[in-house]
Formats: C-alpha cells, structure tokens, sequence
C-alpha cells in the first residue's frame, strides 16, 4: 500500500482523537504498516471543533498530516463543510445524517450515511458513536485488518466498558455490510 | 501515621495495573507511542530522575506522564508554583547529583530565562523542553518554531548552550536522550526545541537494545582522583568542562553566578579574570560547534537548489524535495538540522557549495534563515523564507513557492 490518508471530524468529545489512536496502534503494531496519528482543536475540551488524522503506508511517512484524503468521517455539519474540499476524487465520505444534515456537494465522492449516535444510543450510550464510525470505516476501506483494529480497541478502552464498545464497533461494521 | 484499620480507600490501581507498572525504563521493543510521552521515555532512559515543573498548552502532556512516572522509577516529580521557580528547581536538582528537566512553551520559556542564565554562568547541566506554541503574548496553542532565536539569545548575557529541533516521535525519544548527554558532557543547559506537530503526533517508536545506546555521566573529582583540598570547582578538565561534585560528596562545592576565577572566588575582580572566565564558558560551546552539532544533507551533490528546514516542517520540506525530483528536478537539495544552537559554519559550508536558491519552511515569520545566510553569505544568490504562522507547511505551499520563485 502506498499512502492512504484519513481524516475523521467532528465536535470535541464525540471521541474524535481516541478513534484516531486506536485507529493508528492496529495498523502500527499489528497489520505493520506505518502509521501516524495527528490531530488538532481549540482550546475549549468539550464542543469545539476537533480533527484527528491517520497516514498510512508500507513506506515511510514523511509528510504527517492529510494532503488529499482518501477517507473523511464527518461528525459533525461544520466537519463536513471545511474539509470536503480536501476529499480526494473517489474519495469516501462517511457521514452521520443525524448532524450532517445538508447534501455533500461533490458528485464524485462515494457517500455512506451510517446513523452512529443512533446505534450508539441502541448499544447503551452515545458515547460509542465514535465505535461504530470506526466499524464502518473498517468495512468500508479494508485498509486496517478487523482483528488488528478488535485487539487495539481492547488495549485503548476502559476495561468496564470494553464489551460495550466491542458491540457498537461490530454494529457499525453489520450497518455497511446491509 | 495514625493507623485506622476500619478506613478503607478504594485503591488508585486494580491489581492488574499494578502489575503493568513499569518499574524503570521502557524496555526495548516496539510502541505506539504520543510524541510527548516519547519524551519523557527517552529522558528516563538517560537517567533524568527530578522532574519540576508548571502545566503549560501544548506541554502539558510531558508533565502529565512524568508525574506518573517519575514515582514509578524512584525519582522526584514536584508542580511548582511557576515556571521561574521550576527552572530554578532544577539547578538545586542538578547540583545535588541528579538528572532534572522541566517542559514548557513560550510564555513560560521566558519566565525561565534567569535560570537558563544562571545555569550557563555556574555551568549547571539540565534540559528544559520547549514546546513551542505560536506567539507573541498568549499567542495560541498551535504549533510554532517561533522561539528558535529566544533559545539561543533570549536570556541575558547571551552565553552559549545546545538546541535541538526533533521531528518525530522517535526523535522525540533519541533526541531528549542526546540533550541529557548533551548537558552533562558539556555542562550547559540543552534546549529541547520541540514543537507541537512532534509532541502531539502519535507515531512508532523502536526502543533498541539498552546497550546499543549511549548514556554520558557527568565527570566528577572524585571519578578523577582529584583530592578535595586540590578541587577547584571552575577548573576545567583537559580543557574541556570542570569536573562537578554534588554536595555531600566532600568536595567544596561553590554555585557561582558572578564572574569568577578557576576556584570559584569572586574577589580581585578584573578585565582579564572576566575574560578567562565568560571566555572560556562560550569557547567551551563555541569552539567545539562542529563536534556537537548534527546536520544531514541529501542529494547536496551538484545541488543548484536548497530546501533547508528543521523540526516537524522537514517532514513536509523533504517530501516537497521527494515529489519534486520525481518530476525531474534533479538539482534540488535538501538539508536537515538536527541540533540549532551552536550553529557549525564549517559543516555547513562544507555541505553547500554554490547554489541558486535557498528555500526555507520555518513556523515563524523567518527567523533561522538569518544565521544561515551568515554562514552562506557568499555562496547563494537568493534567500526565500516560507513563513507559516500556527499550522505546519504542507508539501504543497513549499512547492508553490519554489515553483513561483523558480518560475519553472
């Protein structure tokens, strides 16, 4: 694999950074690519706008951050507005329709709507909307192996919660395989 | 203590956490690992064992893990009451015999610049961390290289010491184990020069056999044979640093921030005695500028233009450089500076002949580029800073601005 690039965006809190981490251990430590995990937000810890970034490849990575994105997670409407533009043509853009509510307007990114606070809520909690985000991306892009991105939830999460997360993490991947 | 059996407390670790403390430095191995707690591995690894310090955006994290760490490898970890009295903690630290950092970023960098003063008169070895956030004032808490001259000449008196600029997290590691090493070879406080991109970044770090890496130990007297009635605590050994004992070891140990002769006496003061002393202090930095700085070159031969960058932009610098020969530039070069400060002219010039353009990406509005232009004053036609305030360069702003000034 070249260079794959993935942006996920959202509000601060909606666990943004964590999936971002969990995202870059599987492919580091046990799919063994390269990768970096960056992110960036405001000073406010909760409801600022929050962006956490994933470069992968087989070689080097010089360059940390995204140039064009193969992937973009929108959580959040404003999430969507700044960083289509960056979108790679053919790019995937996975939304929740829940707050993104306007149209993408690019015709020439595959758009997938997966209502993760939804799921999340039907798990237990809302708070594990950023696990079903993570599942679709997982079905969705194939670019990190299902057991590497399992191993390094179980590593990143908190024991207590741990099947919880599992089980949202799974629902996403179960919501895109439909 | 007064013990009350009935008082139970819920214990702060599950006895599954106790049992993945790690009980001194991180073993060698693979981690995925954020830039910062890097940092902090990489200064345990060298033996730092005091931490002090003031929680600062976007330092904060290297506090945080060394708080929880510290304990953990039976050194010290102290919240100061700011930054002024963290760095000064560290010159007590350091001449009790022990390893000290401390991590902050711009506006505490300059409440520590006494002590960075202090510590170069008194040749006092510890490492502050810098990472920088964007300026002036409270500026924001983005990344920045805004205190690249601030390092070298901010504190009073300008007296000499040693910068580093890593760009990764495993230079966030190896290069906070060179500062030690650094510091205590040369007795100086070392200036980790890091930046938010590196120090925020989540990336693999490979910790290689402990004994493959070095770890440099102060000289003391006594290592030396030197008997305490012959120690004279400013007399430097075979022409390089004074041994230093930490008190309690016997020795007369005398902290001296005035000017002062070999043996630490203060009185009798003249011209002369000033110039042997400060003279001697810069020489020890200065003159040995080509043996402690590190810069690295590619494709330098036949280079008709440069792209010189440090700290997280050389990620974008060289992947600009990679993309562009790829499109057939074959004259373009690259240079990388691992250390800042002192800045080793020769190396430079013995790396860049003549060359057309200099293109240089700095998080700030142009500062680096002008001790550079120094060092290369008659060998390059033009100088181009790419400035960037609060967000690191991307590839495709340097390549622009090459593209435009080149017009090709």
């Amino acid at each position: 694999m070249k260079r794959y690039e993935i942006r996920i965006a959202g509000f601060g809190g909606q666990g943004v950074v964590t999936i971002g981490k969990i995202a870059g251990v599987a492919a580091a430590l046990y799919d063994k690519k390269n990768a970096v995990q960056t992110q960036s937000y405001g000073p406010e810890s909760r409801g600022g706008a929050c962006k956490s970034e994933v470069v992968l490849s087989d070689g080097d990575i010089h360059y940390p951050k995204v140039r064009t994105a193969d992937v973009l997670v929108a959580l959040s409407q404003m999430a969507q507005d700044i960083y289509l533009k960056d979108l790679k043509p053919g790019g995937l853009l996975i939304i929740d329709p829940l707050t993104v509510i306007k149209d993408a307007p690019r015709a020439d990114v595959r758009v997938f709507k997966v209502p993760t606070a939804e799921i999340a809520v039907a798990v237990g909690n809302k708070k594990f909307q950023n696990m079903v985000a993570l599942g679709a991306l997982c079905e969705l892009t194939g670019v990190i192996s299902r057991e590497a991105l399992e191993k390094s939830i179980s590593e990143n999460v908190p024991p207590k919660t741990l099947d919880q997360n599992l089980e949202a993490f799974k629902k996403g991947i179960d919501y895109v395989r439909k | 203590m007064s013990g009350n059996d009935e008082t139970s407390f819920e214990p702060l670790l599950s006895d599954e956490e106790v049992q993945k403390v790690i009980r001194g430095p991180l073993p060698p191995g693979d981690y995925y690992l954020f830039g910062s707690d890097a940092c902090v591995e990489g200064a345990i690894f060298a033996g730092c064992r005091y931490y002090a310090g003031y929680p600062i955006t976007p330092a904060s994290e290297i506090m945080e893990r060394s708080a929880q760490r510290m304990p953990q490898v039976g050194g010290r970890f102290i919240q100061m009451e700011d930054e002024i009295a963290s760095a000064c903690s560290l010159i007590g630290a350091s001449w009790a015999g022990k390893k000290a950092m401390t991590a902050t970023s711009g506006p505490g960098f300059s409440l520590m610049m006494e002590a960075v003063s202090f510590a170069i008169m008194s040749e006092t070895p510890f490492v502050i961390v810098n990472v920088q956030r964007p300026g002036p004032g409270q500026g924001y808490i983005n990344s920045s290289q805004e205190d690249v001259m601030q390092a070298r000449w901010g504190h009073h008196g300008g007296g000499p010491l040693i910068a580093l600029a890593p760009s990764s997290v495993q230079e966030m590691y190896d290069f906070t184990v060179a500062a030690f090493n650094y510091a205590e070879e040369w007795r100086v406080p070392v200036i980790l020069l890091a930046d938010e991109t590196a120090a925020h970044m989540r990336e693999k770090l490979t910790v290689r056999p402990w004994n493959e890496m070095r770890v440099f130990n102060r000289f003391k007297p006594q290592d030396l044979k030197i008997a305490p009635a012959e120690f004279r605590p400013y007399d430097p050994y075979q022409g390089k640093t004074p041994p230093m004992p930490a008190w309690g070891d016997g020795y007369h140990v005398n902290v001296v921030g005035l000017v002062h002769h070999p043996d630490g006496n203060i009185s009798k003061y003249g011209p002369e005695m000033h110039l042997d002393c400060v003279g001697r202090i810069h020489r020890k930095i200065e003159d040995h500028a080509e043996e402690i700085a590190q810069v690295e070159g590619r494709h330098l031969e036949g280079c008709r233009n440069l792209v010189v960058a440090y700290g997280s932009p050389t990620r974008s610098a060289f992947e600009a450089v990679l993309d562009l020969r790829t499109q057939g530039w074959d004259d373009l070069g690259f240079l990388r500076f691992k250390t800042l400060w002192p800045l080793p002219e020769k190396k430079i010039r013995s790396l860049v002949s003549e060359v057309e353009n200099v293109f240089f990406p700095e998080m700030n509005l142009g500062y680096f580029i002008h001790p550079l232009k120094e060092a290369l004053r008659d060998r390059v036609k033009r100088f181009v800073p790419i400035p960037s305030l609060g967000q690191l360069h991307s590839p495709d702003q340097i390549i622009a601005k090459i593209r435009e000034v080149t017009g090709k």
